[in-house]
Order: structure tokens, then sequence, then C-alpha cells
């Protein structure tokens, strides 16, 4: 296990209860929770490996699979619904051959849909990490996906999803 | 507990108070069906199926949670609660893949049984599922398969896991209609597991299964029950037998295991039914091992036994029984040595074991053997364990003791060097330099005296020697005992003042304690630990020494030890050599015979020229052994019985086809002293006898016949001659077995000894200073090396390294190295690395883990291809005579690259 990963976990103090936050901060860490994070927090709080993957996959805010540094948040809630946020799912996963709930597979993007983002005077909208974009047609998304793309080509090479993935707070 | 009534169906019942509804119908004898309730589980109440009417409450009760109060009135079998039933049933069918033509499970499967009886076929179902819930079983495990498409969700293997076996190694993953349990990260193999396989007893489907297809169903097999053939618990199983062939192991509820059992006592019996098994005689015809008739094989060994004892005379013959063998065959084998060739040169593995405990119990108490049942140990309210890795190699005590922590929260203290399973349970963990025994627990005694935690009374009145022990004890201050032992005297202080104060401390030791040259010394000071708190002679507490083998208690009872007849008689006391002299017909000799290794000393200096042996395979299991193969070469003639070409056997001039375990009667007497029964689950491959026939044999040859027709009259003769064992009978034994001592057929045996007096009278405290180990570390053999079993394999394997899953957890041998020590030996987790002694060399994977101390190093000894007894120390112990297996000076080299190996 790597110094800052240990380092990440620094406020276990042998407490109960602990073992949400400990698995929060290590997908704070590395964007989902690798096994050997699992087998680290089930050996440092003694519980059991099957019963941290048990709470793991109980929470949907748990990931076990990689997320692409960018996520998509595309709004399917009522107003959205209505505003045809099906048309944009539609363009994304066209233009990124990605399903919902998917990475693209050079790490980029990850595809998620929620229930309500709390601007229906927007819809349609979708968040991309913390940036929300409102009153989108097809050819709008299409064209911000494009442009997120050229400027992630043109700060750094391209990099494989996985242990890259943002740090905590970005 | 008073007793109250309730109605139940319109009749009165008179039941305990305090229990539920559902024990309260159960004892009644009224049925009331349950999935999720298991009577050895705690309460979970999720299934719902136990439903019942309670008058005054307007919903249906569950009656595994509802406790009875008085003047209840309870209804079972209404059409309201037949009604809703139906419905739960109709709802666990509806995601459930009802494939019962082909599962595991049918016939003994609980739900199958609850879909017949409220008639849910295919056509009256209400709630019919999609297809998608089926699929794929996982099957990573080496002994199991989880199907989530036959799981209910009951929990019964989540609770067993956790509160029977203390592992909790299972759990609940996912949501709503995506939950199943997992025995580890997404796949089953991918855990802690160990196979031990009490989730697939106690699961009402097939959603756990033997992963080996039985392909018989259950109402087709035979079933037997018998005893485990693997270590001293003594587990009673219960054997499918179907065409001559063994294809199933359960647990069978009863003590000592209650249903429980381990990883090679349910999936470690497959050996029985193995090609290999030795099936002819074969005798040696130009250097070649070639099948012979019976009686040329026992005339062969008669005629030569005869030439070499007139020639050379009885003393220059010695035998090896068995701890692997039946009461009876080892009481025919000394009986056919002492009697038939007239020497009393016949020992056998238990020399390698707990001879030390023998020899330091009885001189402390007046008997070797473990003081307090199995059960009791479970409400211990102190456990001390040390130099022994119970979990793996006493499983079921393993668990009985993590039982004891984790539900009745008794305090847990492990002293060993190294990191055991144990460690996670336990309440402290002394870590000891390796052969420094002596040392802390004299220390231990010194913190209980001077803080005045000692049993003044106890003393007093049950024991001598105080004041001399004092003497000694005085010395070993805590903050000596740490320069010695590196034992934090802090950590010692806070073990000793549990130990002593607590109500009832039992300790449990094993070959940690016993295989060094201080072996009798290390005991000892454990006898006196005991005493001076007053911690022995009562339920739960005690000193209890787990013996190893299925029989090694029974070997030793029985008289297979060169100093004494059965029943630890002595061979010099004339009044008992008269006794055996006039019973069994002949003169016997009253010199102490040869142990097991001064029987190999001897045959390199011509003293023992003919070697019978036994069911033993001292060409792994014993120390030094290219000493050992030295000697088994030179000696003019040797006889093996056994049920495999061990590599024993292999160097034998005459080799006997012996019956297993499974295929003949006869008793064995696990490590609780319980006395318990053998049947003849199979008939023996081939021409294959059980040993006590051969014995018959051979003894007739020798010109001293035997004449018995069953193992229960051999049992009746040792009764008869062997105090602790007068009372004991096959026919009592049915049922639960009996412990003894059992002075007479109406005695119901002893649960635990030394209640009121010791067996010699007064407890004797044995002054006993501090002696380092014969070989210690030093520029050349830098590391101590220390040897022991793994859960998997079982002492040389014969048996265990033919079965698959076994071999499928632990393929080959392997160090255990500390990671800095690896660092600076520049040696890789699974690479090669050369391991080499004063004795030998060998070559073996490396395991890097913290489980080991920096400078030690562990290997277990089961494989014959990496054997560390080519490694280790055949010193002896000057009392017991038992080699120091488990510390040795050795020095550690890399082999290769890690990619590579070499």
């Amino acid at each position: 296990m790597d110094e800052n990963f240990n380092y990440r976990l620094w406020r276990y103090d042998g407490a109960q209860g602990e073992l949400i936050p400990l698995l929060q901060s290590a997908q704070d860490h590395f964007g989902y929770i690798p096994r050997r994070a699992i087998k680290y927090i089930a050996d440092v709080t003694g519980t059991p490996e099957a019963s941290v993957y048990g709470v793991i996959t109980f929470y949907s805010q748990f990931r076990l699979q990689p997320m692409g540094r960018y996520v998509i948040r595309v709004c399917d809630g009522t107003a959205c619904h209505v505003s045809s946020s099906r048309m944009l799912i539609d363009a994304i996963e066209d233009e990124l051959s990605v399903e919902i709930g998917g990475t693209t597979s050079d790490g980029l993007f990850t595809l998620t849909t929620v229930a309500c983002l709390g601007c229906c005077s927007l819809a349609p909208v979708m968040m991309i990490n913390d940036e929300t974009h409102g009153k989108l047609t097809p050819a709008a998304v299409r064209k911000i996906l494009r442009e997120i793309r050229r400027r992630d080509a043109a700060s750094k090479p391209p990099q494989a999803g996985g242990e890259c993935a943002r740090e905590a707070g970005a | 507990m008073p007793f109250i009534t309730i109605n139940i169906d319109g009749r009165e019942h008179t039941v305990q108070e305090g229990v539920t509804v559902l024990e309260a119908c159960k004892s009644a004898g009224i049925p009331i069906p349950a999935l999720c309730y298991h009577p050895k589980l705690r309460l979970a109440g999720n299934c719902r199926l136990c439903v019942v009417e309670v008058e005054g409450w307007k919903t249906l009760q569950p009656a595994c949670v509802t406790p009875i109060t008085p003047n209840m009135v309870v209804r079972t079998d209404t059409p309201r609660v037949r009604s809703a039933r139906r419905t739960i049933v109709d709802l666990l069918l509806a995601s459930h893949d009802c494939d019962c033509l082909v599962c595991e499970a049918a016939g003994r499967c609980e739900l199958q049984k609850l879909a017949y009886e409220y008639g849910l076929d295919r056509r009256s179902r209400s709630f019919i599922g999609d297809e998608d819930y089926v699929s794929m079983p996982d099957e990573s495990s080496p002994v199991l398969r989880y199907d989530r498409s036959k799981c209910i969700n009951c929990t019964r293997c989540i609770r067993a896991c956790g509160e029977i076996q203390g592992k909790g190694v299972i759990a609940a993953v996912n949501r709503s209609r995506d939950v199943s349990v997992s025995g580890g990260i997404v796949e089953w193999s991918d855990s802690k597991c160990d196979g031990c396989g009490e989730c697939i007893q106690l699961c009402p489907t097939g959603a756990l299964s033997v992963k080996a297809r039985i392909g018989v169903r259950d109402w087709d097999v035979r079933k037997v029950r018998t005893s485990c053939a693997y270590c001293g618990v003594g587990c009673q199983l219960e054997m499918w037998v179907h065409e001559g062939r063994l294809v199933k192991v359960d647990g069978a509820d009863v003590v000592p295991n209650y249903g429980s059992t381990c990883v090679k006592g349910r999936f470690g019996h497959d050996f029985v039914n193995s090609a290999e098994r030795l099936k002819t005689p074969m005798v040696r015809r130009n250097g070649m091992l070639v099948p012979a008739s019976w009686d040329e094989a026992i005339g062969r060994i008669a005629s030569e036994l005869e030439r070499i004892k007139n020639s050379h005379g009885p003393d220059s013959i010695a035998g090896l029984a068995s701890a692997r063998v039946s009461n009876e065959e080892n009481y025919l084998f000394q009986k056919m040595m002492r009697a038939a060739v007239g020497t009393n040169n016949v020992d056998h593995c238990a020399r390698l074991c707990h001879a030390s405990t023998v020899a330091g119990l009885a001189a402390a108490f007046g008997s070797g053997a473990m003081t307090n049942s199995i059960a009791e140990l479970e409400h211990a309210s102190c456990i001390l364990v040390t130099g022994s890795n119970t979990t793996e190699t006493h499983p079921v005590i393993g668990t009985i003791i993590r039982r004891a922590v984790r539900e009745h929260g008794a305090k847990l203290i492990v002293v060993d060097p190294r990191r055991i399973d144990l460690v996670d349970n336990a309440t402290l963990w002394l870590r000891q330099r390796n052969g420094t025994d002596v040392a802390w627990i004299n220390g231990m005694m010194n913190v209980i005296i001077t803080e005045n935690f000692h049993d003044k009374a106890f003393i007093a009145e049950r024991t001598e020697g105080f004041d001399e022990l004092w003497e000694v004890v005085r010395q070993f201050t805590p903050e000596r005992v740490e320069e010695i032992t590196t034992i934090p005297a802090g950590l010692l202080r806070e073990a000793a003042r549990i130990y002593a104060t607590s109500p009832a401390s039992s300790i449990i030791y094993s070959m940690g304690i016993t295989q060094h040259v201080t072996g009798t010394d290390n005991v000892l000071s454990v006898a006196n630990l005991a005493m001076i708190t007053g911690q022995i002679g009562k339920p739960s507490s005690g000193v209890n020494p787990l013996r190893g083998q299925n029989n090694v208690q029974g070997a030793c009872d029985v008289g297979a030890l060169p100093n004494v007849f059965p029943g630890y008689q002595k061979v010099t006391d004339p009044a008992v050599l008269e006794k055996f002299e006039k019973a069994w017909g002949r003169d016997l000799s009253s010199r102490n015979g040869l142990t097991v290794v001064e029987i190999m000393n001897e045959i390199e200096k011509n003293g023992i020229r003919g070697l019978v042996i036994m069911g033993e395979n001292p060409m792994v299991s014993d120390p030094n052994l290219a000493h050992v193969e030295k000697a088994l070469q030179n000696v003019e003639f040797l006889a093996v019985m056994d049920i495999f070409m061990s590599e024993t056997a292999a160097m034998a001039d005459v080799v006997l086809p012996a019956a297993s375990f499974a295929e003949k009667e006869g008793t064995f007497t696990n490590t609780e002293r319980r006395v318990i029964l053998l049947r003849e689950v199979l008939p023996p491959p081939g021409e294959a006898l059980p040993d006590w026939k051969i014995i018959c044999r051979l003894s007739g040859a020798l010109g001293y016949p035997m004449n018995y027709s069953s193992a229960a009259e051999i049992m009746e003769e040792i009764a008869a001659l062997t105090p602790i064992y007068a009372g004991i009978r096959h026919s009592r034994l049915f049922s639960e077995g009996v412990q003894w001592p059992c002075p007479d057929p109406t005695h119901p045996g002893t649960r635990f000894l030394h209640k009121d007096r010791f067996s010699r009278g007064l407890g004797k405290l044995h002054p006993v200073d501090f002696i380092p180990p014969d070989e210690l570390p030093d520029d050349q053999y830098p590391f101590i090396l220390s040897t022991g079993r793994i859960l998997y394999h079982y002492h040389t394997g014969t048996m265990t390294r033919r079965v698959g899953a076994l071999n499928e957890y632990a393929p080959g041998g392997f160090m255990e190295i500390h990671p800095a020590d690896a660092l600076r030996l520049d040696l890789e987790n699974g690479g090669r690395a050369r391991v080499t002694t004063r004795r030998g060399s060998i070559e073996t994977e490396v395991r890097v883990t913290g489980r080991v101390a920096e400078g030690s190093v562990f290997i277990p000894f089961h494989f014959v291809e990496a054997a560390a007894n080519r490694l280790t120390n055949d010193a002896l112990d000057p009392v017991a005579k038992i080699p120091e297996l488990k510390v040795a000076a050795c020095r550690v080299d890399r082999i290769g690259t890690a990619m590579g190996g070499s």
C-alpha cells in the first residue's frame, strides 16, 4: 500500500462505525475503491473482506470500477425528461460510444444519469464534474464534449483510466 | 427455570418459561416450518415461514422470535396461517432456480419439501418471476459451489460462519433483489474462507453445495457414523457410502464436534477411494517389491525375525506402532512385540510430539493427558494458548476458542513466536523468542507471587514443593525475562494478572512447548503455573495438551511405549510384570526399551537389526532425515504395514496392505481422553486387512497365536488389564463414547481430571531453570528455523496429498520469512530459496510475511520434496527423549531469479 494511501486513512483511530468514512476517503483518493483498498480497510478495521464488500455494494455512492476524469451526469428528472433529455443521452452514447454507467476506453468520460439536478428552469440539463450546462440540444452536447476532449489532449498526453483519476477535492 | 402453561392448537402444554413459541411447539412435538431458523444459530426472524396465530394479536406472529407468555393461546395450523406460509413459499419460488432434477440438494432441500407440502406446482403458483435471476454459480472455491439463483437469503451460512466457526468470512452483498451472499470480494476464492463447509451443512437449499458433484441421491446412500482419521479432536462424522465408495462426509451432530468439522474432515477422505491404495502384500525379490500371497509375506517376516532373534537376541528387534491406527491394534502390536518377540523396543510417533507431556504431567499431576473436556473450553473465562496453532492443527477446538472469545467474552492470551490466526481474537499476544518458554512462564509466576495473586489455600492443601519453586522463580523478574524472551515486561505482567485472576483459566499447549530439548521442563513449568494459581481440577480450568494425531492418546494409553505396559504401568515394576506375564502367558522383559530416535541410532550401531513398522512414515516425520534414511537402508530387515506405498514402505523388505480407518471396527481415544468408536464403513480394497488381523497372523507365525473374533473382544482384554480403561466396552460407545479414567462398566467416565486430588496425591511443583535451545543462531547459520503443520495437510501427507481439493489449497511446500529479512537477502514472494542447516538442505518457495518474527523461518513439514525434517535437529530432551523439532539454526540463500526459479 503506498504511503499516500496510508495518509488518506489518517482519521481511523480504531473506533467503531468508521468503515464508511474510510471507504469514502479511499474513493476520494482513487476515484473508485480498488481491491487492494478493500483488503487494506478490512485489515485495519478487523472487518471481514466480504462484509466490507457488502457495504460497498449496498450503497450506490461507492464504485468498484474506475470513473472517467469527466463524470457526466445527465438529468432525467421530470422537467428534463419532458424536454427530451433522452435525446441528449442518445447523442452522448453515440458521440462517446459508451452506455449509461460506462466509461470510455480512454478513461476520459463516464456517463451517468441522475433523477434531478435541482435547476429545472434550465432543462434539459447535465453536469460534467462540477460544471452545469443548461438548455441543451444534442448538437450543443456534442460540441461541449469535443471541446473537453480537445482541451484535455492539449494539456497532457492521453492516459488510461484507473488510479490516475482525480485527486480528492479537485 | 419455572414452567408455565400455554395452549397450542387447543391443548394445554407445560413448557419452560423464557422459550420462544417455536421452541415451545417443538418441545410439544408440533412441527413449525422455518427456513432461517436453526437451533444452533442466533435468531434472524427474516423468513417469516414460522408465523402462527396468537390470540389477542391482530397480525400473525413469527414463532421463532416471539417469547411465550402465561396462558398464551397459539394456533399453528389455521387456514390463515397456511395461506400466509403458502404465499411466502410461492414468493421464494418466484426467484428460485427450481432445477430440482439435477440439484445437489434434492431430497434434503427444505424449500423443496415445503413446495411439495403446500402443493406449489408450476400451474398453481401465483408468482412467476422472469428468468433473469438464473446465473452461473460461483465455483471458485476448491471445495464448494455457491449458486445465487438457489439462495433464499436466510443468512444461515453467514451466521454459521460467524457464530459457530468464529470466522465471519461470509457476508450479504448487494441490494434489493440482487442481494446474495459472498465469501469474499466478488468471488469466493478471493477470501479467507478455509473450506470447513459449516455453511454447506446448514444451507437449507442447494445454494451452497459440495463442489465435487456427488452424483448420488440422499435416499440412495448409506450413512454411517464413524470417527475422523485426522487430528486428535476426534470429530464424529457421517460418511455417505454408495456402491463401495465414499461419496460425501458430513459432521455428525454429537460430542465433541456437534456437526462442525474442518476442511480435512469434510473433504479430505477421498484417499480411501484412491487407486494407489495397497491391495496385495509385497515382498522384495531381486531388489524389487513384487506382489506376493499373505502366507508368503507373513512367512518371510516371521522367518527373518526368528533368525535375527536367534542370533542376536530379542532386543535386536524393534517395532513402531502407530498413532493413526486403533487402540485394539496398538494393544495387539505391543503385545506381539513384548510377548511373541520378547522385547520392550516398541514406540511410536508420540515420542516426537507429546513424550514430554506424558513425562512432565505424570511427574507433576500423576497422569499425562488433557485435564478438561473440549466442550468445557467454550466456557473458560481465560484461555492461554501457547505453542499451539490451534485453528490449523485442531480446527474444531480452534473454533471453540474463538466462540469462547466472541460469544462468551473469554480473554485469550496467545504466547507464540508466530503471529498465528488466533492472535486476531486475542486480548494479548506475547511474542517470545523461540525456545525461551521456561523463562516467560517463570516470569509470569514471579509476577503472580510478587503481586500476591497466587492461590495460597490450593498450594497448601493440594501441592508440595512451593518453597523450592520460589527459590528459582524469584530470579525471573519481568525485566530479566524481557532480556531472555523479548516479551515486554508490562505485557507479561498484564498476562499474568489476567490468567491468575480469571475465575476459570485454561492452558492449551501443543508442540511449541513439547518439541524442545527442554520439553519436559516446559511442561513442568506449565503445570507449575496452573497449580500455584489453583487453575486446575475444576470445570473449564486446567492444563490441556492438544494431542496431534487421531489416536496418539490411545496408542500411549494401551502401551505402545517402551517403558510402560497398557495404562502406563511400568515394565520395571515387578508386580506389574507379574500381572502381564500371567495374562499373556509368556516371560516378559523388565528392561525399558528404546525410543523412536534411539532405535534409529541403534540401527547404525547394529544394535537393532529387524524393524516392524505399522502405519508410520519416519522417512518424512522424523528429525534429521538423512540419518533416518541411512538407518532404514542399513537395517537388516524392515517390514511395513500401511495403506499406501509411503516413502518408508518403499524401502521395506515386506509391505503388508492395511485397511484404512473407514474399513474396520475399533476405537480411537481423542485428545480429551474420550474413547470413540470406528465403524466399518467400506470393505477394504483388494486383499488388504485390518492391522489387528495382520498382527494376529504374524504373531501366530511367530509361535504366539492370537485368536480374536472382533475388535470388541480385544477391547475386553484391554479393559481387564488397564485400570483407566476398565469400564470401557464397545457396547457403551455407540452414542457419545466414554472419557477415561473409567474404572468399571457402570462408571460414566471422567469429564475433568484432578477434581479433589491429583492422580499422584499432591501436585508436585518442580523448580525449573531456563536452559537455552541446543542449537542457537550464529554467523554461519543466522536464522532460527521452526517447523509445524498447516490446515490443509496432515502429517507426512500420505493421505492428504492424495486429495485434490486439499492440494488445490496447498499444492506444495514453502518457507515463511519476515519482510525485513527478505529484503536483506533479496528474496521475493513466490521466489525460490535454499534453506540449509548442519544436517541438510532443501529448496522451497518463499513466502514473505509478518507472521514470523525477524530472524526466524517457518517451514511446514508435510512435503517430502521439501522435507523440513532434512533440516531439523535430532538433539533429545534427556527425560522424554523428544527431539528438538522446533528450534534449529539455519541459513537462507536465494536461488536464481524470482521469475525463473531453478
